[in-house]
């Protein structure tokens, strides 16, 4: 079914259009779901994305020829009939959703299905083929409610007047996802930010995502920070970037600390189970939900949820995609 | 089981011994009774239920869950208790992620006491419906015994005490005395009654513990030496009736060595090195190979007992019937022992003897000439010492052997436990034939830095030639300098040697393998 529609290990080739979904290489016509380094890459000819995806990655490669694509707004390429619904993984994120020859495939890039305050809900798409991620694809993966790990958060952070928490969070989405949420429960004190991070939270204020008083976490005395929420990119919990802080309590943000030995891994003292991809609840819920004839898996976990379709009378086949799952993106 | 399954999150997770203390602290002011005194049971080792076996455990998920994919999970996760507590499927009904309070601490002790093996998983699956993640991990490792969240029972007991301002030797002084849920002893630590009296109790007294000698030498009329034996250290507590054996955490260690615990009835409290006879040293200690065999054990069999016979050599003499002489000079404590001695079973104990030297250059000649098995180094004890707590300065110092090292070719490399558990950190070496083959001769999985760990970790997913499930066979390139504290014939290892004590020492980068040691080389060491 849908010959039109090719997986290769460099990403997914829509023939008719002539354009590739999140090709790992530099392509001459690129359909992105979503800014992440593993699905958004520089160097292509042209690219369709959503204005958010594209503003992405123009900060992350520079500009490049790009045509945005609003949610909901329909475009043709080559004889397919292309949508972008949201896939409410970070700001911009999409789901690609192709019409061609009387069958409709969807390629969900990551999502998740949680609410999230910066960026729209995951609409599912009923489709014949439904192209899904599987980063937490195993059982075990079951993320709490996002209020009783933020909950978590403040209560160390109140205890501890004397430190401050540092939440190692994935710089695009997470971190300001983490922002938000503690904003949605009062926390109104200014948050300190790493240097790495600076650009991409002022582009989500330029969207429109208040997250309040954001300061550099650089050239600060640390005694001011005392008290307050650091978010810094995981890589540099642990790193000497760290050192210039008031005794932090080390948090991270991530599905993955969800098993204890992960967190022990990277010195986690606070183990936040917040994650910007969907759980295994989520993501079998949600192949129940869009009632695929076929369902391709991008990466992750795919065995175990190529295992879980075929008990259940789901066609399902894995994809193997190169280069794909930064794990600090969990 | 809230509160004692976010205590033992928090044990996991905190890296600093005083964060450690503080949380056990707080746990023991604010949990309610009985459920805090249970909780000092399980955490001191003091608890043991064992209610149910894993491979119960491992049947009861495969019968509410896809079997496949509780395999791919624990596969996965590492540890079966933490794979069940993530993947237990609660009925419908009831949400996967909440406690829902009904289920103390001491009401899951009660169960899991009055179950017999065939009904245990049925309870099991009925509290488990109560938890969440962290309760359902928490009873799971309760109910199959052993919490193994990184805490010896000594470091709970200081949390105790830290928790009422009280000493930690005093506590461990009525421990013995009492008995989990250990009531009195809360009711001692809030001030509601006296002390619990100790007398008549064999309860543990600390060890005096020695400083590495770092001084070119110290003058012998002031020292005397012994020979530092490489077995365990104990205490042995009689009062006439009972008698215990003591590790050096304080751990009660009787039941491992029930020959010794029921060959000494005497009245006293003696300190000495445990130790198994063998053959190294004509029919006296055997290396530590062999008393290795022997510990950690709950229970012990006749056979163990016989092939690996375990006795004690006898440093020093603490109390004597009613008479505590810890504050007489060793001079005289060591006169008493030896005035003791002969009451004892000579099968099971004797005397470490001291080593005559007219100076410090004959003693450094005699420690550089023994190659003993068994024999670690020395120790040099001031002749007033009286026997104190811990380890104060200048009173007794312990002079180990330099360790021996060879250059061995890193052979295999498996991933470590733990915070490791995403490194291969453990690393077996080899040295070559003189065919030209390389055997294994040991295993190591210390002696290096983080940096030189990522480093090693990098070097074997690059080099791994094959992979026998989670060991990964590497390119026979990479020379490891490795320090050990000596070699034995082993039958156990296709060389015929094992070392005692092997660490990564240096990672020889510049070194080619060929010019690595010798099997032979290696031989020449074995004493």
């Amino acid at each position: 079914m849908a010959h039109w529609i090719e997986p290769h290990p460099t990403g997914i080739y829509v023939r008719p259009a002539d354009a590739w979904i999140d090709p790992s290489l530099p392509q001459e016509r690129a359909l992105v779901t979503h800014g992440h380094a593993d699905h958004a890459r520089g160097g292509h000819g042209h690219v369709w994305a959503t204005r958010e995806t594209l503003a992405i990655m123009a900060l992350r490669y520079g500009t490049a020829s790009g045509t945005a694509v609003g949610y909901g707004e329909e475009i043709r390429l080559g004889g397919v009939t292309i949508r972008y619904v949201p896939a409410g993984h970070v700001l911009g994120s999409a789901q690609i959703v192709l019409d061609h020859a009387g069958e409709r495939v969807v390629v969900t890039g990551d999502y998740k299905r949680r609410p999230d305050p910066t960026c729209k809900a995951f609409e599912p798409v009923p489709c014949d083929i439904f192209v899904t991620e599987a980063t937490f694809g195993l059982p075990v993966f079951r993320h709490p409610e996002t209020g009783s790990e933020m909950d978590r958060l403040l209560v160390a952070l109140h205890a501890h007047p004397d430190r401050c928490v540092l939440v190692g969070a994935y710089a695009l989405g997470k971190a300001q996802r983490v922002i938000c949420e503690l904003r949605a429960r009062g926390h109104r004190d200014p948050i300190y930010i790493h240097g790495a991070m600076e650009r991409m939270c002022a582009l989500y204020q330029d969207f429109g995502i208040d997250m309040g008083e954001l300061r550099p976490a650089t050239g600060v005395p640390a005694k001011e920070m005392r008290g307050h929420v650091v978010v810094s990119p995981p890589s540099a919990l642990n790193d000497r970037w760290s050192r210039r802080l008031p005794d932090p309590i080390t948090a991270m943000a991530s599905g993955w600390m969800r098993v204890r030995q992960r967190a022990r891994q990277k010195n986690v003292e606070l183990p936040l189970v917040i994650s910007d991809h969907a759980d295994w609840d989520e993501l079998t819920d949600t192949i129940r939900e869009v009632a695929p004839t076929e369902t391709w898996i991008t990466h992750g976990r795919e065995e175990a949820l190529l295992h879980w379709c075929m008990t259940h009378q789901i066609k399902a086949r894995a994809l193997a995609l190169v280069g794909r799952e930064d794990e600090d993106e969990g | 089981m809230r509160q004692f399954s976010q205590l033992l999150d928090g044990l996991v997770y905190t890296r600093s011994r005083n964060g450690k203390l503080a949380l056990i602290a707080a746990y023991m002011r604010e949990a309610p009774d009985p459920d805090r005194g249970w909780a000092l049971a399980a955490l001191t080792g003091n608890l043991d239920l064992k209610a149910v076996k894993a491979s119960a455990i491992g049947d009861m998920i495969r019968a509410r869950t896809d079997p496949v994919l509780y395999e791919m999970s624990r596969d996965y996760v590492g540890d079966l208790a933490e794979t069940v507590a993530l993947l237990w499927p609660k009925r419908e009904e009831q949400p996967a992620e909440l406690d829902d309070g009904s289920l103390s601490l001491s009401a899951v002790i009660d169960r899991l006491h009055g179950v017999s093996r065939a009904a245990a998983p049925d309870a099991m699956a009925q509290m488990m419906d109560h938890l969440d993640a962290s309760g359902r991990f928490a009873l799971l490792k309760l109910a199959t015994g052993g919490l193994r969240v990184g805490i010896s029972a000594r470091l709970a007991k200081t949390g105790f005490a830290q928790a009422f301002d009280l000493d930690v030797d005093d506590v461990e002084q009525v421990w013995h005395a009492l008995s989990a849920p250990y009531a009195e002893l809360f009711d001692w630590a809030e001030g509601r009654i006296g002390r619990p009296d100790p007398e008549g109790t064999p309860y543990f007294r600390p060890f005096m513990l020695a400083h590495p000698l770092e001084a070119d030498s110290v003058d012998l009329t002031d020292y005397a030496a012994e020979w530092k034996w490489d077995g365990i250290r104990i205490q042995i507590v009689g009062t006439g009736s009972e008698t215990r054996l003591y590790s050096r955490a304080g751990d009660d260690i009787s039941g491992s060595f029930p020959e010794i615990a029921q060959a000494f009835t005497g009245h006293a409290v003696l300190d000495g090195e445990l130790l198994v006879k063998g053959d190294t040293q004509g029919g006296e200690a055997a290396s530590f190979n062999a008393l290795q065999q022997r510990l950690g054990r709950k229970a012990v069999s006749a056979k163990m007992m016989a092939d690996y016979p375990a006795f004690v050599r006898l440093y020093d003499l603490l109390i004597e019937g009613d008479d505590d002489v810890r504050t007489l000079p060793w001079k005289q404590r060591r006169a008493r022992l030896e005035a003791y001695m002969p009451q004892l079973a000579a099968d099971r104990f004797d005397l470490s003897a001291l080593i005559e030297a007219p100076d410090f250059e004959a003693l450094a000649d005699i420690r550089a000439g023994a190659r003993d098995a068994a024999i670690e180094g020395v120790m040099l004890k001031r002749r007033d010492s009286p026997y104190v707590a811990g380890r104060k300065a200048a009173l007794w110092y312990k002079w180990k052997r330099d360790p021996l090292t060879a250059d061995c070719v890193m052979m295999y490399a498996q991933r470590g436990h733990g915070k490791r558990s995403s490194f291969y950190s453990d690393y077996t070496f080899g040295c070559w034939t003189e065919d030209g083959e390389l055997l294994p001769v040991g295993k190591a999985y210390s002696g290096f830095t983080d940096e030189e760990l990522k480093w090693l970790d990098r070097f074997v997913r690059q080099n791994t030639v094959a992979r026998f499930g989670p060991v990964r066979e590497v390119e026979k390139t990479l020379v490891l300098e490795v320090a050990f504290d000596s070699i034995h014939d082993s039958k156990r290892h296709k060389s015929g040697l094992a070392m005692r004590f092997p660490r990564i020492a240096r990672i020889r980068k510049d070194k080619p393998a060929a010019e690595a040691d010798t099997i032979e080389g290696l031989k020449k060491l074995v004493v």
